[in-house]
């Protein structure tokens, strides 16, 4: 199973009528087991590329193929819960046939143990974005993507969802893409950052991280980002031939 | 409480009034009692109060089942939005008296024409309403629906009729109220039953207490369905709201 993306470019008409390019012209793959995470500065069009991706969005110029039977997983930056089920409820919908056993493993990763019957509105935003990986892990995807599910957490907050996402990710074989701002969560759950300029996105730099997830230390990770920060910001032909 | 309260200030003005006005313009409420006990001992009163109920329910289900379909459709639909708009227009601005003559006219003095006419004038309403509920549907939530496939049936009811319930539960009060008037003009013209007939009847005579003791009545019944039916159903809807203080 493979994610293979080229997107040449993506345009967008503001109400006042005005043309954006959102996307100027991106293209990666991703194969299953592979995560994947692209990293750029707020409002570059990341969003918008996931919902490409996610099929949600046909008005664009180039090819999106990802297997026709994928199951996906989507967690989108707002929980995007409904407020009128409770959280099993929300899971279950979403996931009808996950069983009794599977669920409770899953509440049991992120958590939620002592939040199956409530509401949405009852929960805080930490607890929000739980739910929305629960559901998003529960249909077992084959293409799980994860719209800045750290984003407004506080440090602390984000350090433990952080690691729930890596428990969870390392246990099924999927495609994962990632979208975060964040180079310290980049580096941390990702196998290969793909860096974006600003809008109209483009690849800056596409980059493997060798080191297998669960053997990056806090030394490791630090001694990564200084690698990727060095490959950015310094010698601008090396950053071409990347 | 409060409401037992407020239905003891109705009764007292009602008295007060009976006083003042004299016996024959208001009878007082001991008088509209009797009438309403003498009925109701003969039976009239409940096989009146059942035809006008049932006629009121059909119409009702009638109107609110098309109404909230063809709203959803042009709150959804662009192009039925335009094409709908004027007939919704045309409708809304109909008055009952000239459907409920017309479907007497074309159809005959049956039952089909009258609770057919009833629908008709209520049905503009619900399609108004239900409309506004398409229109204000969360996108977001429509996109959570489709990334993860939910079946049609399940997206309607997790995701589309929870959004709905409150333009639902508005459309549903105005319309009894609405449904239930016109009843009785529809029963007045052309049925040989029900509490408008009563009425008729009743004015025809200017037997007023037998008048006030008709629509009292169906005024308790209404009241009844009210606090027993949509007031719990609402509360259960909206169970997941945090309470207001």
């Amino acid at each position: 199973m493979r994610l293979e993306v080229d997107i040449t470019s993506k345009k967008f008409e503001s109400a006042a009528g005005e043309q954006h390019d959102v996307i100027g012209g991106v293209s990666f793959a991703l194969d299953a087991g592979e995560v994947g995470v692209l990293v750029g500065p707020s409002g570059c069009g990341k969003s918008t590329m996931l919902r490409i991706l996610a099929g949600l969005d046909h008005d664009f110029q180039g090819r999106v193929s990802r297997p026709v039977s994928a199951r996906i997983g989507f967690v989108f930056q707002e929980p995007r819960l409904l407020p009128w089920r409770s959280v099993e409820e929300n899971v279950r919908i979403a996931a009808p046939l996950a069983d009794e056993a599977k669920l409770s493993a899953l509440f049991d990763i992120l958590e939620l143990k002592a939040h199956r019957n409530h509401f949405p509105g009852e929960l805080s935003l930490g607890l929000a974005r739980r739910v929305a990986l629960a559901r998003a892990f529960a249909v077992e995807p084959d293409f799980l993507i994860l719209d800045e599910p750290l984003a407004s957490l506080d440090v602390a907050l984000a350090a433990r969802l952080r690691d729930e996402i890596a428990t969870l990710v390392e246990g099924r074989s999927m495609i994962t893409l990632l979208v975060t701002h964040d180079m310290d969560d980049a580096v941390r759950l990702g196998d290969r950052v793909i860096l974006l300029s600003p809008r109209p996105a483009r690849i800056l730099a596409d980059l493997p991280i060798r080191t297998p997830r669960s053997t990056r230390g806090d030394a490791e990770t630090a001694a990564i980002k200084a690698d990727i920060m060095r490959r950015i910001n310094g010698d601008p032909t090396k950053q071409a031939a990347l | 409480m409060p409401r037992l309260l407020s239905f003891a200030l109705f009764l007292a003005v009602w008295w007060i009034g009976s006083l003042f006005a004299g016996d024959v313009k208001l009878p007082s409420p001991p008088a509209v009692l009797t009438v309403m006990i003498a009925e109701a001992r003969s039976g009239d009163l409940f096989f009146h109060l059942g035809a006008t109920l049932a006629r009121v329910t059909l119409a009702f289900t009638l109107a609110m089942t098309l109404g909230a379909a063809i709203g959803y459709l042009m709150g959804r639909v662009r192009l039925a939005d335009r094409l709908g708009d004027p007939w919704l227009i045309l409708l809304l601005n109909l008055p009952a008296l000239v459907v409920i003559v017309l479907a007497y006219i074309w159809a005959g003095l049956t039952e089909v024409a009258a609770i057919a006419a009833i629908a008709i004038n209520k049905l503009p309403t619900a399609v108004v309403t239900l409309r506004e509920g398409a229109r204000a549907l969360d996108a977001a939530l429509d996109e959570m629906a489709t990334v993860f496939a939910m079946p049609p049936w399940s997206k309607l009811r997790h995701v589309v009729l929870p959004q709905l319930s409150p333009y639902i539960a508005a459309a549903a009060r105005s319309g009894l109220s609405l449904v239930w008037k016109i009843v009785l003009v529809a029963e007045l013209l052309g049925r040989p039953n029900g509490v408008g007939f009563e009425i008729g009847v009743a004015f025809q005579l200017f037997d007023i207490p037998l008048l006030l003791a008709y629509s009292l009545s169906f005024a308790a019944v209404v009241l009844v369905i009210e606090t027993l039916l949509v007031q719990p159903f609402e509360a259960r809807l909206s169970r997941w709201r945090p309470r207001a203080a």
